[in-house]
């Protein structure tokens, strides 16, 4: 039997092909982010990706929790829900197994998503949920004004850690790799041209695709990444993740990343020591080598991995509910709530 | 053979106690089940810890189920009971106080051994001593006939004093005069996989019967006839399976899939259990990681055009608080079903009672106005779902439908309604871009229109923060905030005009009105009936709908002298009452997480009679 929802379903399916810019993505809000803020380009590198995935509008939905990248779908032109603190990850659940024909995306952030939200994330990684997880990590509480994030380093000074914060950060990438996540990326707020890769392949992903954007907060915590996105810096300190690709770096890309035993090691590739032909090479189908290189992200001496870590096919959860609900309707036919009220252990009273 | 004497009795109670680990949970299920077969009308409690297996012979791991059953009229399971089936001591010792002076006992000789009476706290067999004296006492010693029917089975010893519940069963189904089929044909289902277990159990039930039979224990047996209830079909039906079905006929009805989000919860897991059933029906479950993605998941199904629901008990509702604030602001159709247990905190998981009725109206921050149902009975839970699903989608709002341990756990015989003649109550999505505005809201109930994902042109944002009227663009601006204040507000009174008005049972004016809701409803219109036939002035109001209460209920109230509110809270509906209708009604309140006894809230009703209160 179909529901209302199949019947609006139907009657607005139509196979006209999508002509869409940029701009059609872009609501009638004002944009409220400070000035200068790494989410302006977060949001301008998922407006330019959007024409070119295929999907029209209005079958896409933005949900996001409490903080300053949650204010995102009100940015965007498509369907969107500004829900409550760290529970976006639980109520797009929800939509995506009602609503599996729709696309849907959370926009969460370090507070949001690692801290309050903890819980919904990882869950909805284990359940690898079809669902596409931009987090902005600044590393601080900015809608807060300014106290330490779970993804703040030890040491940091802020409102509420007046003698620096004495908190272990987590790691978000090696965290959803724990969590089961089958596409697990980084990316940074000031590239904008692999970001939108990154945001392509996420959205190809089938499965939970999350990618964390380092994003400078320039407010609270400025400079943050500054030097894994500043041009002077860059080069030295991040190497990027390309599947089949040796890991090279370095301005001269002189430099490579090595295993020596499970640990990476940076190795000069100038010396003779060493050639490209004994660096690490990247497998996104590889899980254990995947946390080795999300490990690499609190270790001293080696550069911060950005790009996909980890990109897997594994059973989808709305797939598997609706194909126990095909399976349900085939053994036991489609439900009748008339029989079934009338069924078990009856009696007539004359 | 001796022959055996048959009474007639229009009404009996009684009582299966034994460890949580005997299976007195299984035997009263079946032996409800086989009454309501025949006839009879009837109401069960089930009484049992919340520790699975508690330590055997312990007080506190004594597990009971109690049922009423009659060829009258029965409203509740029973104030005490005639008959206590005793397995052990610490069974006995427990259950005592339930019994009526003169009442029988069946006890399990085997279970009093010097472990189990020391266990209980007896310094001496109570069998033997005399104090059991005003009691009809029938010594049984079960376990021992248990294994002597399945002495030639090859079959461990736990598996043979597993079987005893049935050797009980067996023999109630005699002395009642039960027919044994249902019965039969429930272990032939429910072990068809495992002969051994299936054969033992068929043995053992059937060795129950033949003792009742042939012992010269029993002189009497007793016939209790069918009630003349109201013509149709009928099955007996628990709460929790009739809240679950309940949501699933609205959902049919409404033309909608149902979606669950839940978390397990006693007393509620049974409504997430029963609807995980039925996923050829379109039922959506999913058991979130906790209670707030349960309601959370459950407000984004709805975003998506499902019929959103979350069930739960009172410390789950206090998680899911926020999110119904949510469901509040952004206007989306949603049921909380709590089937309260004992409070605060963890409480007592497997007890019933009514204190989050205040949490229900009240518990939210800011003015987050949220309509109120409860059932009364364990059958009524159908017909509050469906009017729980109806209020939600008609007026876009989450609504709280409260249940309780005792009406989800007990049971009834429920006339079954005709599928076919429950009304459509299918929302209207909004299809048409032109003049869309996700707050421009229907002019008679003012609800906001559903526009759902995937329709072309009604891409919107909606969110907790506070709404322009009509845009729905966030708004922070002073008089807007007042005034969708106000209209949330409005929009949830307007229900008034939606729901029936209250009605009384009795005279419509008089000395003293009763005024209870939930699932006292059996307790106080036995009490309020009994105070009736002794030609006292007393009526009954029970309210089904908390918020917003019906129009004439202040109404009614004024046309009494004297206003009696039993709650097995401290006092939460007599609150409303008195601050709403100024009027000076008065609780009566116990909290011992059991139902009340007709009896207290008779003897309530005869102090207020004379003045004394």
């Amino acid at each position: 039997m179909s529901t209302l929802v199949d019947d609006i379903l139907k009657s607005t399916t139509t196979t006209d092909p999508l002509k869409y810019t940029a701009k059609d993505f872009q609501s009638d809000q004002d944009v409220r982010w400070c000035p200068g803020c790494g989410d302006y380009s977060i949001l301008a590198q998922t407006e330019r990706v959007m024409p070119d995935l295929g999907i029209p509008r209005h079958k896409m939905a933005f949900i996001s929790g409490i903080g300053c990248s949650s204010r995102f779908p009100y940015y965007v032109n498509t369907y969107g829900f500004h829900g409550i603190h760290g529970r976006a990850t639980a109520i797009a659940s929800g939509l995506k197994l009602a609503r599996p024909d729709l696309s849907v995306w959370v926009v969460t952030g370090d507070g949001d998503g690692m801290s309050i939200g903890g819980n919904h994330f990882i869950h909805l990684l284990r359940r690898n949920l079809d669902i596409n997880v931009l987090l902005f990590n600044n590393q601080i509480y900015g809608l807060t004004k300014g106290q330490y994030s779970p993804t703040s380093e030890v040491g940091k000074v802020t409102k509420s850690t007046p003698y620096g914060s004495i908190d272990y950060p987590f790691n978000p990438a090696s965290l959803a790799l724990g969590a089961s996540a089958t596409f697990v990326a980084r990316a940074l707020d000031r590239d904008p041209k692999h970001m939108q890769s990154i945001i392509k392949r996420a959205v190809q992903h089938k499965g939970t695709s999350f990618i964390e954007i380092y994003q400078n907060c320039n407010i609270f915590n400025d400079g943050a990444f500054f030097q894994f996105t500043e041009k002077e810096t860059k080069d030295e300190n991040v190497v990027f993740l390309e599947h089949g690709k040796p890991l090279v770096f370095g301005k001269e890309k002189d430099k490579g990343i090595r295993l020596n035993g499970f640990s990476p090691e940076v190795v000069s590739l100038k010396d003779g020591k060493y050639s490209v032909n004994d660096l690490l090479v990247h497998n996104e189908k590889d899980t254990t080598l995947s946390f080795i290189l999300a490990d690499m992200t609190h270790k001293p001496d080696v550069p911060r991995p950005v790009g996909i870590f980890l990109a897997i096919e594994r059973p989808v959860y709305e797939d598997e509910m609706e194909r126990q609900i095909s399976f349900a309707k085939q053994k036991r036919g489609e439900g009748d709530m008339g029989k079934l009220l009338n069924s078990g252990n009856t009696w007539i009273v004359e | 053979m001796a022959e055996k004497r048959v009474e007639s009795l229009e009404e009996v109670t009684i009582r299966f106690a034994g460890d949580s680990g005997d299976g007195m949970q299984l035997a009263g299920t079946q032996f409800t089940n086989t009454t309501a077969i025949l006839g009879n009308d009837l109401s069960t409690l089930p009484d049992y810890p919340a520790e699975i297996r508690a330590p055997a012979g312990t007080l506190f791991g004594v597990s009971g189920f109690q049922i009423h059953f009659g060829s009258t009229e029965i409203n509740t399971p029973g104030d005490q009971c005639d008959v206590l089936v005793a397995m052990n001591p610490a069974a006995l010792k427990v259950n005592l106080i339930n019994l009526v002076d003169g009442g029988s006992i069946i006890a399990n000789t085997d279970g009093f051994n010097d472990k189990n009476l020391k266990l209980a706290g007896y310094a001496q067999n109570p069998l033997h001593d005399g104090s059991l004296d005003k009691y009809r006492l029938y010594e049984v010693d079960i376990s021992r006939l248990t294994a002597l029917a399945l002495q030639d089975m090859n079959i461990s010893s736990k598996l043979i004093d597993r079987s005893k519940n049935f050797f009980a069963l067996g023999m109630m189904y005699w002395i009642y005069n039960r027919p044994l089929d249902s019965t039969i044909e429930w272990i032939g289902h429910k072990f068809k996989d495992k002969p051994d277990i299936k054969e033992a159990n068929l043995r053992v039930l059937k060795a129950g019967w033949n003792f009742g039979e042939t012992t010269e224990i029993f002189a009497v047996r007793y016939e209790v006839g069918p009630a003349k209830l109201a013509p149709g079909k009928y099955r007996n039906i628990t709460g929790n399976q009739a809240l679950a079905w309940g949501l699933m006929a609205a959902a049919k009805k409404a033309n909608l899939d149902l979606f669950l989000g839940s978390y397990p919860i006693t007393p509620a897991s049974d409504v997430l259990h029963e609807l995980s059933l039925y996923k050829n029906y379109g039922v959506k479950t999913f058991q979130a990681e906790d209670e707030i993605a349960g309601v959370s998941s459950a407000i984004g199904a709805s975003f998506g055009g499902a019929l959103g629901v979350t069930t739960t008990s009172g410390p789950g509702v206090a998680l899911k608080t926020e999110a119904i604030g949510l469901a509040v602001m952004v206007e989306l159709p949603l049921v909380i079903c709590n089937v309260q247990r004992g409070g605060p905190s963890t409480g007592l998981p497997t007890k019933t009672e009514q204190a989050d009725l205040l949490q229900a109206v009240y518990g939210r921050n800011g003015e987050a106005p949220v309509p109120v149902i409860a059932a009364s009975t364990p059958s009524d839970c159908f017909d509050a779902a469906f009017e729980a699903s109806r209020i939600a989608l008609k007026y876009m709002t989450p609504v709280i439908l409260l249940s309780d341990g005792y009406l989800g756990n007990g049971s009834e015989p429920w006339l079954i309604p005709d599928y076919s003649k429950l009304p459509d109550i299918s929302p209207k999505f909004r299809t048409d871009p032109a003049g869309f505005q996700p707050y421009l809201r229907d002019e008679t109930t003012l609800a906001r229109p559903w526009a759902i994902p995937g329709t072309p042109g009604l891409e919107h944002r909606i969110g907790g923060l506070e709404k322009q009227d009509i845009t729905g663009n966030v708004s922070y601006d002073p008089q807007n905030h007042d005034h969708m204040i106000r209209l949330r507000a409005e929009k949830i009174e307007r229900i008034a005009d939606d729901i029936p008005l209250a009605t009384v049972e009795g005279d419509a004016e008089g000395e003293i009105l009763v005024v209870g809701w939930g699932g006292t409803y059996g307790s106080i219109k036995n009490a309020v009936v009994r105070q009736r036939q002794k030609g006292h002035s007393v009526s009954h109001l029970h309210l089904r709908y908390l918020n917003p209460l019906p129009r004439n209920v202040g109404e009614i109230l004024y046309k009494f002298k004297k206003i009696l509110v039993p709650e097995i809270n401290l006092g939460q509906l007599v609150k409303i009452l008195r601050s709403k209708y100024l009027v000076p009604a008065i609780g009566f309140n116990r909290v011992r997480g059991l139902p009340f006894k007709s009896v207290e809230i008779e003897s309530e009703i005869e102090k207020m009679l004379k003045g004394k209160k």
